[in-house]
């Protein structure tokens, strides 16, 4: 093997002085063809920024910021026409804190379920399922949203809502009694403290249960008149997030190894001490990353939103309200757009570019941070 | 989602670089240049499906006329007709006095054909024991005055709004006919199609929507506006209250037994009248 390559070097050496410069011209070429590629890609994110930022501006120009930031009456096609923005991006905030709430719980604890619960070959058939959901594409999401879902919160609403918040808080209460009671009773003489711990139980559980029973009969009694709002749509972004926020914190906290998991039980740490104190927070940053990819992708969403979020530019009362229509920047650009070509160099044309450019500056920002805790992480992986 | 959107003038530049490409390319005895079998429409949206419709028809019977049909709106139609850029510009709503001196000005006349009646029926779930709502109440409703239906005689039930996007034609003329000068109001909610507004209809007890005549079926209740019942017969005689015709504009009567008189006269035979409801538009003829 070594003479071979010795040979070839050889032939190399002897080469002629015209030979060797097409040779290096051919590198030279190479290497510019692939320069040129790599530097495209990054010339197209630049193309973006520059004409949206090209269209934004003139809109700024024409109508100042103060109304586009600070007033909520949004009527684009009226004459004279008023461009405040303020319900829309109330409106994204809303349905991406909905979905935030869904998403995040889930899939955490999905992902700790997945990497450290359940057998190998189990994962191995759960985790390409979670991740189909990512392959539906949004507009049968939000046909779902759509047909499906706004009638039965429409018809079934109280139920729903009221089966969720027992489904929620059910389990944490059953918890927080447990260790409340237990932290309470250790302050007890030995030989009472197990009958101490049980009789703090069940006195603690009356008062929290009539609670949890007071909420969700109330809960019960709402009537959803609309279906097509910020709670179906939260619900379903969430849904969308999850393959995102399952994937790539599960990878996290595979990342964190055997090693730290079979010393925390040499230790003598049970299975929870490990996940809680152990594996969790030394693949933090990866599920922080996580969650902000999840974030995106509920902030980025169009068709979804544009389908069922009913699309009303109002600010709910209160403005926690999830069961009032409202409308995001997203769905507003979609919907928006093929009127206001009709008088490009508009405001109306150039508020959808200060919008778009609005989603742009909060989508780099959101990616800026998750690249920070990313590159944080592998820097402790590598320590 | 109908958006029908204009491509970016970089994106038009280089599209009509490679267009001109092609036409050079292309051999010149053919039906390329010769532009008296060439009609050019262009303008509103709403009056798009028709337009469309009656090219694919006419250019199926003449296969050697290129029909081109653009929409870019009903103020671009006029436009274009005053440049000399399209020979019948579509439009949902008559010349502006402007548009028409601007037109005479350039020694263009304008000329109206009215091809369709677009007749918005107002809709609400069939459970509704609703039947009639006045112009006045619709607008209140709309505008946030009247938020519930025992305000206008029916049960103790939120009203829930739906209208189209603001992108739409039946919006422009819902706008039009009913709001007139009020606002819509913030809490109403936006559909992107006639299709959608119905289902969000049909699906919701309180609701109340619009969509155009054609798109009336027995999942949804249409009410009676000012006690006029929406049906081509009122839609054509005028009773009914929201209805707007929808024009083809060109310059001067065309030429008699040209293509672009053919087109604009296609309306008026029975072919253009069965494309017309199959549209869900109301037809000027009554052809049985």
């Amino acid at each position: 093997m070594a003479d071979t390559r010795f040979i070839i070097q050889r032939n190399s050496l002897i080469i002629s002085a015209r030979a060797n410069r097409l040779r290096r011209l051919a590198a030279l070429g190479g290497r510019g063809i692939l320069l040129l590629i790599t530097s495209s890609s990054a010339l197209v994110i630049l193309f973006i920024f520059y004409f949206i930022i090209k269209d934004a501006l003139p809109f700024f120009q024409l109508r100042g910021l103060k109304e586009f930031f600070t007033s909520t009456a949004w009527y684009p096609s009226s004459s004279p026409a008023s461009f405040g923005a303020t319900s829309i991006f109330v409106g994204s905030g809303l349905v991406t804190l909905g979905a935030i709430l869904v998403s995040v719980p889930l899939g955490v604890t999905a992902a700790v379920c997945l990497s450290d619960m359940l057998p190998f070959s189990l994962r191995q058939l759960v985790k390409p399922v979670i991740e189909m959901l990512a392959a539906i594409p949004s507009v049968a999401f939000g046909f779902f949203a759509l047909v499906v879902f706004a009638p039965q919160l429409q018809e079934r609403g109280g139920t729903i809502l009221s089966v969720a918040w027992w489904m929620i808080t059910a389990p944490v209460a059953f918890l927080m009694l447990w260790i409340v009671s237990s932290v309470l009773s250790s302050r007890l003489p030995e030989r009472i403290r197990s009958m101490g711990r049980l009789g703090l139980a069940a006195a603690l559980a009356a008062p929290t249960f009539w609670g949890i029973w007071f909420v969700g009969r109330s809960f019960h009694a709402l009537e959803i008149s609309s279906g097509a709002n910020a709670l179906n749509v939260s619900i379903i972004l969430g849904i969308m997030a999850l393959p995102t926020i399952v994937s790539v914190s599960e990878d996290a906290l595979q990342s964190v190894g055997g090693e730290l998991r079979e010393g925390a039980y040499a230790l003598g740490a049970t299975r929870t001490e490990t996940m809680l104190r152990i594996v969790i927070p030394a693949a933090k940053s990866g599920i922080c990353a996580a969650i902000i990819l999840g974030i995106m992708r509920a902030i980025g969403e169009t068709m979804v939103v544009w389908m069922a979020s009913g699309n009303a530019a109002q600010i709910p009362r209160p403005w926690f309200n999830v069961l009032e229509p409202v409308r995001t920047l997203t769905a507003t650009i979609a919907g928006e757009t093929g009127e206001a070509d009709h008088v490009t160099g508009s405001a109306r044309y150039h508020v959808l570019f200060a919008m778009a450019l609005c989603l742009l500056v909060i989508s780099y920002a959101f990616n800026y941070v998750s690249d920070r805790i990313v590159r944080r992480t592998s820097r402790i992986g590598r320590a | 989602m109908s958006t029908q959107k204009k491509p970016l003038p970089l994106i038009r530049k280089v599209a009509g670089g490679l267009f001109a490409a092609v036409a050079l390319c292309a051999p010149s005895n053919g039906a390329w240049g010769q532009t008296e079998d060439k009609v050019r429409i262009d303008g509103s949206t709403t009056v798009g499906p028709i337009t469309k419709a009656f090219a694919e028809y006419y250019m199926r019977q003449h296969p050697d006329v290129n029909i081109t049909v653009s929409e870019s709106g009903s103020g671009n139609g006029a436009k274009s007709l005053v440049n000399g850029t399209c020979d019948a510009a579509a439009m949902s709503r008559f010349m502006k006095p402007q548009e028409f001196s601007a037109a005479v000005d350039k020694g263009v006349m304008p000329v109206a054909h009215v091809v369709a009646i677009d007749g918005i029926a107002i809709v609400v779930h069939p459970s509704n024991p609703m039947a009639n709502l006045t112009v006045s109440q619709v607008r209140d409703i709309y505008a946030g005055k009247i938020t519930n239906w025992s305000q206008v005689g029916g049960p103790d039930k939120k009203i829930v709004a739906i209208s189209r996007d603001s992108n739409s034609g039946t919006f422009e003329c819902f706008n039009n006919l009913v709001m007139q000068k009020e606002k819509i109001a913030g809490s109403t909610e936006y559909v992107g199609s006639n299709g959608a507004a119905r289902q969000r209809v049909q699906s919701t007890p309180g609701a109340v929507g619009y969509v155009g005549l054609g798109f009336l079926d027995r999942t949804v209740k249409a009410l009676s506006v000012d006690n006029v019942h929406p049906d081509p017969d009122s839609v054509t005689s005028g009773r009914y209250p929201v209805a707007r015709p929808l024009y083809l504009f060109t310059d001067g009567y065309p030429e008699l037994g040209s293509h672009l008189h053919a087109f604009v006269t296609l309306h008026l035979s029975r072919k253009g009248q069965e494309i017309i409801e199959s549209l869900g538009f109301v037809p000027v003829t009554h052809y049985k």
